[in-house]
């Protein structure tokens, strides 16, 4: 039991590290909370569900378009919302409400168009792979395998191409990057690409792994996500990817018997929070976060 | 349009609008005056509700007895929450809060035998018996209209949360201007200056913290008292928007401007709910329900935009330096 709850718990917490990069790479560059994220994952996942059922293609080809999608709107609300709001020289609390408005926006877009009726994806839901005493679903080994595939680019890119170091470098100091003469605007896109990529892939495999998903999925993901992000350190992917998979795990463990007796499941997602503020009350900067921050 | 001709329409959008205003005022405290960003306002509306109905239907208080409770219960909230999370930044504890919120709302919904559960107050007394914790309100609501020889409950309930709710916004802004605003106007501008004057700066939070909880919490009452029904599903993140999209309608740091942009939100908000002209009469009632929060998210995203500052703000309130 207790290593069946470990590895369904690394099966969530794959999902939020990926959605917790999206967020936290945005942060890191833009000081932008992006209060959307959850519900452009819906719409990752719904982009998704548009290739696998209406045009027939197969799951991989489908979770390839819905990333694709993913990059393609947060770009696109670059162009048309974000980079005019840097313009204006928006403050923080006026991004984090603007990203409010574009995640209503967005769902009530999602709902007018897909309606509000549940979803599956064409796969097969009753496949089951036994390891020893684990049971896991074909959807749970291919979330761990393609968020271990995700971290692993995600990891490497930060840290070996140049790219990839000067967008650390911008989020660690921004105008210290920007006197060494680092285009701005180019590390801004590619920051949106990625977390539209990464918004793209948590969709799919959120919605493969609780096999049928709805137009509010997202957006109930996103609080545990954001307490993922807040856990690792705001800003900081690895700090993101850590708390994503330590999340995960910890909700997943909390229903364990040996823990007390285990917590009843339906508080599963009060678990995250409560892990979080003890977390905070220990380390009020997060896991990774820098203490001269905060 | 025969609707916007009704006077029992209009008395609903005024009633909203009244009980929004008593929200929003808390969160004028906060962020206005103390510059919290707390998103989790909705929380200790559901606190301030669920004690006065829990109090009343299930322990038979009076509600006299209750509400000041129910008030004081959503403040208490407000100091346990602030402990903890307000040593954090802006944006974590903004992300914190809304956590806060969320947990309310989950505890709400799933302790059956305190709350009633996901059916809401009507299972309050358990199954079978239908709960009623408004009898006493309902009372004094009659009581109150045959004072003022007005006949008609909504105008009532109308006089009654403008009356509480103009009372409690004059109050705020001599607040404002007392020695204890202007230590909160300082530490929202600079608070190592103001710590280092030897001001206790978790205090002052703290407090302000409390006092924004407390006006939710009697913003929760009246909305339970004016539904006679409310189940956790009231109390989405979404309530908590909309009052932040006040404040900035309105203008933060401003606190007449609480009543005039819950008028302006309240108008948008009810009136499009009766939009039945092309092109609304093209959607059936769901999709054009979906039109309307996504009007309101364009209403916001288009305001942070173009008039950051609200109809009656000052523009530097929004603006980084």
């Amino acid at each position: 039991m207790f290593t069946q709850l470990l590895v369904n718990g690394l099966v969530t917490g794959s999902v939020y590290a990926i959605a917790a990069v999206g967020i936290s790479l945005v942060y890191g560059i833009l000081r932008l909370v992006n209060f959307a994220y959850g519900d452009m994952m819906t719409f990752g996942a719904f982009a998704g569900y548009f290739a696998n059922a209406t045009l027939g293609l197969p799951m991989i080809a489908s979770a390839v378009f819905a990333m694709v999608a993913g990059a393609v709107l947060s770009v696109a609300l670059d162009v048309v919302l974000w980079r005019p709001l840097r313009l204006r020289r928006a403050g923080f609390m006026g991004l984090f409400l603007a990203s409010i408005g574009v995640a209503l926006v967005l769902r009530q877009a999602i709902l007018l168009v897909w309606g509000p009726q549940p979803r599956a994806y064409d796969v097969d839901p009753f496949k089951v792979y036994v390891i020893g005493d684990v049971r896991l679903s074909l959807a749970q080994v291919a979330t761990i395998v393609a968020a271990a595939a995700a971290i692993l680019v995600i990891g490497l890119f930060l840290a070996r191409t140049t790219t990839g170091r000067v967008m650390r470098a911008m989020s660690d100091d921004r105008a210290l990057a920007q006197v060494s003469g680092i285009d701005v605007d180019r590390v801004v896109v590619v920051t949106w690409i990625i977390s539209g990529v990464a918004a793209g892939l948590a969709g799919v495999l959120a919605a493969l792994v609780q096999s049928s998903f709805d137009p509010n999925f997202g957006f109930q993901l996103l609080l545990p996500v954001f307490a993922a992000v807040v856990l690792g350190g705001i800003g900081s992917a690895y700090g993101a990817l850590a708390g994503g998979l330590v999340l995960g795990v910890a909700t997943e463990l909390s229903t364990w018997e040996g823990f007390g007796g285990g917590v009843d499941p339906v508080y599963k997602p009060v678990v995250a929070f409560v892990v979080l503020i003890v977390a905070l009350l220990l380390r009020p900067q997060g896991l990774f976060g820098h203490a001269r921050t905060v | 349009m025969s609707v916007l001709t009704s006077g029992e329409f209009w008395a609903f959008v005024g009633v909203v609008a009244g009980i929004y205003t008593l929200f929003t005022l808390g969160l004028q405290v906060q962020f206005g005056l103390a510059g919290l960003l707390n998103f989790g306002q909705v929380g200790f509306m559901a606190i301030g509700a669920y004690t006065m109905a829990i109090l009343v239907a299930k322990e038979g208080w009076s509600m006299w007895v209750a509400t000041p409770v129910a008030i004081a219960a959503a403040a208490l909230a407000g100091v346990l929450v602030g402990l903890p999370t307000l040593r954090l930044r802006g944006d974590y504890f903004a992300i914190v809060t809304i956590a806060f919120s969320e947990i309310v709302r989950w505890v709400a919904t799933n302790e059956n035998g305190l709350t009633g559960g996901a059916q809401g107050t009507i299972n309050l007394a358990g199954q079978g018996t239908a709960a009623q914790y408004n009898g006493q309100w309902e009372r004094f609501q009659r009581w109150v209209g045959a004072q003022l020889h007005v006949g008609d409950k909504d105008v009532v309930m109308l006089i009654l949360v403008w009356t509480a709710a103009l009372l409690l916004v004059w109050l705020t802004a001599r607040l404002a201007r007392t020695p204890w605003g202007r230590v909160l106007r300082a530490i929202r501008e600079d608070e190592d200056a103001t710590a280092s004057l030897g001001k206790h700066v978790l205090a002052y939070r703290l407090q302000a913290l409390a006092l924004g909880a407390a006006l939710a919490g009697l913003a929760g009452c009246v909305y339970a008292w004016q539904f006679s029904f409310f189940s956790p599903d009231d109390y989405q993140p979404l309530i908590t928007f909309f009052g932040w999209m006040i404040l900035i309608l309105g203008g933060v740091g401003r606190v007449w401007a609480v009543p005039v942009g819950a008028l302006v939100f309240g108008f948008l908000f009810a009136a499009t709910r009766f939009f039945d002209f092309a092109p609304f009469s093209y959607l059936d009632s769901a999709d054009r329900a979906y039109v309307r929060l996504m009007l309101i998210g364009l209403v916001i995203i288009l305001l942070v935009v173009f008039r950051p500052q609200g109809l009656l703000g000052r523009r530097d309130e929004m603006v980084l330096e």
